[in-house]
């Protein structure tokens, strides 16, 4: 694919608002789960849950946006000058050429979940703004209008991979040329559908997550929004971060577990090293999918080791935030993206040492080192894998 | 900005329009439509067990994937897939809402994973048996449009046929009460950067809200009838083999229009 510029990025998660706090977090290997304390939720678990954004409310031309995944995404719109660089962009490009293709899993469900119990004895709901809050195209036409862009408006919900996705098609469309810029990313909110369905599984773990490790079992779950400005690199840009490459495929094996050798993991990995033009040797980091369950991360190691052997450090960082579900593919191009400019291999979070059986390298301390790319895993429920390869443009 | 494919396969579900083939003369308006009640097939593609998990939105986005990818003659795992829904498995939340809101509280593993927006795309894989790309969008009353317009740049881009599949159900009580959908409808296109047997399209975004189009009596009444359904002014046009324009919703402020050559 055609490079394209990170022209912006912010991140907003358990582990920090703002790319600053994630920075922070990030090297003072300080993660963000806590013990739950959200009503109606399943016992004794822990969660990615940000205070902050409780409190946030919409400008009021856009107040019937107003949910848990609004005010989320709010907040992140608020960090990292990032509606001002989005402005600047409008500016260069025009508001008609620029993009808005988001991720979400669950959109503001939560709002739906509040009302469900305030029911009338008829079993009807209360009045709220389904469309603005439960849709999933909700949060791309929230943002569109939040942030005065007028181009094509993208919701993407392909569970897990959500976030990530979003990348890999704002992309196309810039080369289909529908737009000359993007804004991507993705949001998630913590509701009871997604907890009480994880803790149905029995995947949730009992304290917070621990990928990786030998005794590892299970999820934390965490809301997340992040965002970042794509657009087409220009010959001033070498050296600047970029997406570079994305790649997707399907297991076409079950709905929820991972074909066991990771083939679908194995072929999105390969599609987006093509895309990107370059080999495994080029690689400096991978970020795991890794959420912590007995099943994927061993896949996920599987998958890692036919591609790169013990060659490149991997691990996965949410230890810190928890599996943000269809934010964590584009929370996690932002963590690249800290890895990459500050020369970062964060280790697993919580671990002493990796599962003995792992075969590729799982990284558990951090360490400084060259990280020119970065590549960034997602997979998810029905079988969909997505990978981004995020680093310094030639 | 427009994109150009060509449609090389249909698959159609709605009232009364039980595939593209008996539909064309209907839609062309040579025959009077009549309303008939909708049942969802069962996903004779998929193993026994895994198509007793599936919803009527997921039977109905399989049932046209399948007889629009027939009709294109290509090989189905060969295909990336686009699909778009606005409702998705509305049926399959609705339960888990039901559920969370009992005493215990207990919600089917079987259901949480079928609740994904996906579920569609990840049985399609896993009946034609594709490691294929797929991707997934909503879209409220624009799903059409902003699907349509998604697929065929992919299939510009990639230089390779796509599947487009869009399909929505009625949302079950109480949430219909809010999002009112009246009727269930499918279509599927496969859309080919070169040639299409079915003709080619045009497409371009517009700044500007959709304006009603004339369609045959009833009709109307569907194409308000289902997010989907506002394919059916694209639908008659195409069967009605003059070519034309038609503009779909997208958002308040954003329209497609998709000009078919004659």
């Amino acid at each position: 694919m055609l490079p394209l510029r990170l022209s912006a990025i912010t991140a907003t998660s358990a582990m920090g608002v703002g790319l600053v706090a994630t920075r922070q977090a990030l090297q003072a290997r300080a993660g963000g789960l806590t013990r739950c304390d959200l009503p109606g939720m399943p016992e004794g678990i822990w969660i990615g849950r940000v205070r902050d954004a409780e409190a946030i409310e919409p400008p009021a031309p856009l107040a019937a946006f107003a949910c848990r995944n609004t005010r989320l995404a709010e907040l992140a719109l608020r960090q990292d000058g990032f509606d001002a660089a989005v402005a600047d962009a409008a500016a260069r490009h025009g508001a008609d050429r620029i993009a808005v293709v988001l991720g979400t899993s669950t959109s503001g469900i939560e709002e739906t979940e509040q009302a469900w119990s305030r029911r009338g004895a008829d079993g009807a709901l209360p009045p709220y703004d389904f469309a603005r809050t439960h849709d999933l195209h909700a949060l791309p036409r929230y943002v569109r209008a939040r942030l005065g862009l007028k181009g094509p408006c993208v919701s993407i919900s392909t569970a897990c991979t959500s976030g990530a996705r979003a990348f890999l098609d704002a992309a196309m469309l810039i080369a289909a040329g529908l737009a000359d810029a993007a804004v991507v990313g993705g949001a998630d909110t913590l509701c009871r559908l997604t907890l009480h369905g994880f803790g149905s599984l029995e995947l949730l773990a009992k304290g917070p997550t621990r990928p990786c490790a030998e005794d590892r079992d299970g999820i934390s779950i965490g809301e997340a929004a992040a965002f970042a400005l794509l657009e087409r690199a220009g010959p001033g840009d070498q050296g600047a971060l970029g997406l570079l490459g994305a790649g997707a495929s399907s297991d076409g094996h079950h709905m929820s577990s991972p074909h066991p050798e990771g083939h679908g993991a194995v072929a999105a990995m390969r599609a987006a090293l093509d895309s990107a033009g370059i080999g495994p040797e080029a690689i400096d980091y991978v970020n795991m999918h890794g959420t912590g369950t007995r099943t994927n991360d061993a896949m996920e190691d599987r998958a890692i080791a036919r591609i790169f052997g013990d060659a490149v450090p991997c691990s996965s960082t949410k230890g810190w935030t928890g599996h943000t579900l269809g934010a964590s593919g584009a929370l996690e191009a932002a963590i690249a993206a800290i890895c990459v400019e500050d020369g970062l291999v964060p280790g697993c979070l919580g671990i002493a040492a990796p599962d003995p059986a792992f075969t590729a390298r799982i990284a558990v301390d951090n360490a400084v080192a060259p990280v020119a790319r970065v590549l960034s895993n997602s997979f998810g429920f029905g079988g969909s894998n997505c990978a981004l390869v995020i680093g310094r443009l030639a | 900005m427009t994109l150009a494919v060509g449609i090389a396969g249909i698959g159609l579900l709605g009232p009364g329009l039980m595939g593209w083939a008996p539909s064309a003369a209907v839609l062309a308006g040579a025959v009077p439509y009549e309303p008939a009640p909708l049942t969802p097939p069962a996903p004779t593609l998929l193993p026994a067990t895994e198509r007793r998990r599936t919803g009527p939105s997921v039977r109905l986005a399989l049932a046209v994937a399948t007889e629009a990818v027939q009709d294109s003659g290509l090989p189905p795992e060969e295909l990336d897939t686009v699909f778009a829904s606005s409702n998705g498995e509305g049926h399959v939340i609705t339960s888990i809402l039901e559920a969370l809101h009992t005493p215990d509280g207990a919600i089917s593993p079987t259901q949480f994973h079928n609740s994904v927006h996906n579920a569609a795309a990840g049985y399609w894989g896993i009946a034609v048996g594709s490691a294929r790309p797929s991707v997934s969008l909503g879209g409220h009353d624009g799903v059409l449009g902003t699907g349509l317009l998604h697929a065929a740049a992919q299939a510009v881009v990639a230089r390779r046929p796509v599947l487009f599949v869009a399909h929505d159900v009625p949302l079950p009580a109480p949430l219909d009460a809010l999002r009112p959908t009246a009727a269930s409808f499918a279509l599927a296109l496969v859309l080919v950067p070169e040639g299409g047997t079915h003709g080619r399209i045009t497409l371009a975004q517009e700044d500007s809200a959709a304006e009603a189009s004339d369609l045959p009596d009833g009709l109307a009444a569907l194409h308000d009838a289902n997010p989907v359904a506002r394919a059916l002014p694209l639908l008659a046009v195409l069967a009605g083999g003059r070519g034309g324009t038609v503009r779909l919703p997208m958002l308040e402020d954003t329209r497609l229009a998709v000009a078919v050559a004659a």
